[in-house]
């Protein structure tokens, strides 16, 4: 069985926040964190991404957008909803235009909470990503089996 | 003769990806360095690669998979042609075949991302093909002969009559290599204003074959670069792979220190350097040798 585990190509979709997620995840890149240690790559190519990182909640204008992301990306892929807006839509959740967290359109795999959420819990939520990931991929082979 | 061609043919098609791969890692750890940060592994590349073999098939059209492995087939076909000692216009005639079928591949699905990445592919081409032309005609002039075997068999290095040449050819090899300030096309770093250019619709074993492509291409050219030092004398075997050492080197820091220009600047700086570096050169060649 091939370690996939060694190369997660991240993907990340800014919803309707804050943009305070957004700035932290593009902090984990930073040389103070440095994720490309681990082989991550922020590669904003939907048909090459391994993990989908959300940050902000989905409304009626980014939900269409946010299933297409998805259903371009390759299996196996896994879902991250980084920051409490993403999990469950946060202090937008009553807002007439959002749907919610990104559960909503699509499936999530790991909850990043936090508002927003730290640097550390992002690379925590993406080292069990990659662990989900690696998962996926023996899933995938030993059903083609 | 016959079987010394045969074995170096055969360990550039055997070593030359592996030989690709270490040098792209070498390249992301020492970018990593010159950022001040840790960096990946130097294996990461091939970790990559071999990702991106388990990859579900995604293809909107099946054919480009036929693409993406003919651009490597000639990919190999060029070192191949190179590392067996023959003719070196050959060896750029079938670099320029290559580099068709990669913007034939990403032309294929219509994507407006790869489309403006083929067209700046097909605008780096029409920058460094002149340069790569005079390259061989400069080896010509300079020895006698387009044979890469007696070229390297010479008794004096061919850098000491293309001086010009050489710089002429370092200058396109950023491009060659997909290195800022000349990575319009597609780049190795994560973001670009055309998110990944030509390898844009290639999904996961289609863009590890193009990889692999890179990984031939760049012991190709770093094998030119060294021509120019390489003579009957072994030791210039050494001083040769310490310049392409070197030249490897100053790539990956022009990458670190510049950023990318349009495509303008591409192609005037570009046939500037040609035509003066190159150009120059050439002429007094041509004017000593009556």
């Amino acid at each position: 069985m091939a370690n996939v585990s060694r190369s997660p190509w991240l993907l990340h979709y800014d919803g309707s926040s804050c943009n305070g997620c957004d700035i932290e995840v593009l902090a984990c890149l930073t040389p103070v964190y440095d994720a490309e240690r681990f082989g991550v790559v922020n590669t904003g190519n939907p048909m090459h991404a391994d993990i989908l990182l959300i940050t902000g909640g989905i409304n009626s204008q980014n939900a269409s957008v946010v299933e297409q992301i998805y259903n371009q990306m390759p299996n196996p892929k896994v879902v991250c909803a980084v920051g409490t807006c993403a999990c469950t839509g946060g202090v937008f959740k009553e807002c007439y235009n959002i749907k919610g967290g990104a559960d909503t359109v699509i499936p999530v795999d790991i909850y990043v909470p936090g508002c927003a959420a730290r640097p550390q819990s992002i690379i925590d939520g993406i080292v069990q990503a990659v662990a989900l990931f690696q998962k996926k991929h023996e899933e995938m082979k030993s059903e083609k089996k | 003769m016959a079987t010394k061609q045969f074995i170096f043919v055969l360990l550039y098609i055997v070593c030359a990806p592996f030989i690709g791969g270490f040098l792209d890692g070498v390249d992301r750890k020492v970018s990593a360095r010159m950022q001040g940060r840790k960096g990946p592994s130097v294996f990461q590349p091939f970790y990559d690669v071999i990702k991106l073999f388990q990859k579900e098939p995604l293809v909107v059209k099946r054919s480009q998979t036929f693409l993406v492995m003919t651009y490597l087939l000639f990919m190999v076909i060029t070192g191949g042609l190179f590392f067996a000692g023959m003719d070196l216009l050959l060896c750029f005639f079938s670099l320029t075949t290559c580099a068709m079928f990669l913007v034939l591949a990403a032309s294929f699905t219509h994507s407006p991302y790869a489309s403006v990445g083929c067209q700046r592919e097909l605008v780096q081409m029409m920058a460094y093909e002149p340069m790569v032309l005079l390259t061989a005609v400069g080896f010509y002039v300079a020895t006698g002969t387009f044979y890469v075997k007696d070229i390297i068999g010479m008794d004096m290095s061919a850098i000491v009559y293309l001086p010009g040449v050489f710089i002429g050819f370092l200058f396109i090899l950023t491009i060659k290599m997909r290195k800022s300030p000349f990575d319009l096309s597609t780049a190795h770093h994560a973001h670009q204003e055309i998110v990944r250019g030509v390898t844009q619709e290639m999904v996961g074993s289609n863009l590890a074959l193009i990889h692999l492509a890179e990984w031939y291409e760049t012991v190709f050219l770093l094998g030119v670069v060294a021509m120019f030092f390489v003579n009957s004398n072994p030791v210039s075997y050494v001083a040769a792979l310490i310049v392409v050492l070197l030249a490897y080197f100053l790539e990956i820091l022009i990458d670190n220190v510049s950023a990318r220009v349009n495509w303008k600047v591409l192609l005037v700086s570009t046939w500037v350097v040609t035509l003066v570096a190159g150009g120059v050169n050439l002429t007094i060649l041509v004017l000593m040798h009556r």
